[in-house]
């Protein structure tokens, strides 16, 4: 079946310059695997689309349960220099929990949105 | 023998945080040390144009705010306190602290000044020297804005914060440094720990990511469950329990409010990071992935297993430069079809400035309230919403420009289309300068730290 991220991850974004980390958590350590199989760093980039004009780097701490994806040149010049509302990208943590994923119909979770 | 449990806590994660932090650190129990980092990337460049007009200034004034009302306290117990709240004016800040003491009959509190990381009058020769100070993402030659430079400051590391400390400075002002020297600093000085003691130094790194964002290590800001979070209206900030092993017990006082959870720490420790088997200081290179995080139940988590790597042979610098200007105009729409209209006025404006002859090198429509913040990721509303705020930004090389294009909005009252609330924004916005940020790299050995201690 598929669902929102948001139901199975919660996440944190900061800025450095231009580039935006997104942190992506399991909400349980049952749900890691399917956001490792699920959200690559191609689809990142594509989900993100021209917001995200450089590279996306993934990277994987299983001792949290989490992934550290690094987007590249997405923040319209960095912090200060950003015509957009979110000029840190600080809630870019969000954007990407609302794509969808596809998960085993086993998997219990709940349905937050 | 030093004990064998040292305590630090965070009080500040950038300059406009809450001053009364500090106090409630203080006051909420016991604490060997307080940090407070004021400085974001491009912090130095807004002190640094003070400092160009006001010589006095250039330090985070909010410092003083904050240490104003704890400093007896602080002197009292003998509790040590590093802060990079000396911006470009390390100095001046240090006298201001002086000044407190010396107000407040405090004779014996030293401070420890840390400068040397100011590198904005030796550009030129770094470049001669054969430092080419290309961006460090994207490797553009720094020539194309070595005239437009406003700041550079190397990011030091923890050992001049120590040398200062066991120097018997009791307050420490530092200009940029890493966030995570201001905690590291102090358990040098504790500990003892090696010059080469990765694993220890990693430790202390890790202790000092988790501290130097303030509430965001205990509670604030906290995507998976800011419902369960209690009192975020006096949230309690982070506190470390060092032990000379390296490992950690992160908390927060139990009378504030707040919440420590591993959860909470995984979201802070993955923030603001790169690779995270290589979070690079000066002073150590941490492996995140080597940690382990324990509930130990009532606002404490056991946080163990810091594994570190000798530091490279470079430093980070910041540089800031001006870029352009920007300004940026509102107004919000209401029910029927806002979309349909906010659309028009921005046709409006931007062609109003093409008959202007405005030179605009960028501009930017957000329609906020249906994709205002994440454009291309959002689908569109199914119902005609309310209202719908028009915010259009513009980027000009030009500051007349900027600032024409800001004339453009409040005509639109009565020559524009109709249903529109103008009360957000000011009816003729001001152009602002764009201050710009350049990460490059020096080789170590061409900055050194100097480090002074000071009597009231």
């Amino acid at each position: 079946m598929k669902t929102a991220l948001y139901n199975l991850a919660h996440a944190r974004a900061g800025d450095k310059g231009n580039l935006c980390n997104i942190g992506v958590i399991a909400r349980r350590p049952e749900y890691y695997p399917a956001l490792v199989q699920e959200i690559t760093a191609e689809r990142v980039k594509a989900y993100f689309g021209p917001w995200c004009k450089g590279r996306v780097e993934r990277f994987l701490l299983p001792n949290l349960e989490a992934l550290n994806f690094v987007l590249h040149e997405a923040l319209d010049g960095g912090g200060l220099a950003s015509l957009r509302l979110d000029t840190q990208g600080k809630a870019y943590g969000f954007a990407l929990l609302r794509m969808e994923i596809e998960v085993s119909d086993e998997l219990v979770f709940e349905k937050r949105v | 023998m030093s004990r064998d449990v040292f305590r630090i806590a965070g009080a500040c994660g950038f300059w406009g945080d809450r001053n009364d932090a500090l106090a409630d650190q203080v006051r909420g129990g016991p604490i060997d040390a307080v940090l407070l980092d004021y400085l974001a990337e491009v912090t130095l460049s807004i002190l640094r144009v003070q400092k160009l007009r006001d010589p006095a200034r250039g330090y985070a004034t909010d410092f003083l705010k904050a240490l104003a009302p704890v400093i007896k306290e602080i002197d009292e117990r003998g509790i040590q306190v590093t802060t990079n709240a000396g911006g470009v004016n390390p100095e001046g800040c240090a006298q201001a602290v002086l000044e407190l003491a010396r107000a407040g009959g405090l004779s014996k509190l030293r401070v420890g000044v840390v400068t040397g990381d100011d590198l904005s009058g030796r550009l030129k020769d770094l470049r001669r020297a054969g430092v080419s100070l290309a961006q460090l993402d994207t490797g553009a030659p720094f020539d194309t804005i070595a005239e437009r430079v406003i700041s550079a400051n190397a990011y030091l590391g923890a050992e001049p914060i120590a040398d200062a400390l066991r120097a018997g400075a009791r307050i420490v002002v530092t200009g940029r440094c890493t966030d995570s020297a201001l905690a590291l600093g102090p358990l040098l000085a504790h500990f003892g720990w090696s010059k080469t003691d990765w694993d220890h130094r990693a430790a202390g790194v890790v202790a000092g990511h988790l501290l130097e964002c303030g509430g965001q290590a205990s509670g604030g800001n906290f995507a998976a469950g800011w419902e369960s979070v209690p009192n975020l209206a006096r949230l309690g900030y982070p506190i470390a329990e060092i032990a000379r092993d390296g490992s950690c017990i992160l908390t927060k006082h139990p009378t504030l409010g707040g919440l420590v959870t591993p959860a909470v720490l995984k979201e802070q420790l993955i923030y603001e990071i790169g690779d995270p088997e290589r979070y690079v200081t000066p002073d150590a290179v941490a492996d995140f992935t080597s940690l382990a995080l324990e509930d130990l139940g009532r606002d404490r988590v056991r946080v163990s297993g810091a594994r570190g790597d000798p530091p490279p042979d470079h430093l980070k610098v910041s540089i800031a430069y001006q870029d352009g200007w920007m300004n940026q105009v509102a107004l919000t729409f209401v029910w029927p079809e806002a979309e349909k209209r906010a659309r028009a006025t921005a046709d409006l404006l931007l062609t109003r400035a093409a008959q202007r002859g405005l030179r605009l090198d960028a501009h930017h429509v957000d329609l906020i309230g249906l994709s205002g913040a994440h454009g291309p990721m959002v689908p569109p509303l199914a119902s005609d919403p309310n209202e719908v705020l028009l915010r259009v930004a513009v980027r000009s090389a030009d500051r007349d420009a900027a600032e024409a294009f800001g004339e453009e909005i409040a005509p639109l009252v009565l020559c524009g289309v109709p249903g529109a609330c103008s009360g957000l924004l000011s009816a003729r916005p001001k152009a602002h300068a764009v201050v710009n940020f350049w990460p490059a790299l020096v080789p170590r050995n061409t900055v050194e730290a100097k480090l002074e201690v000071l009597s009231p």
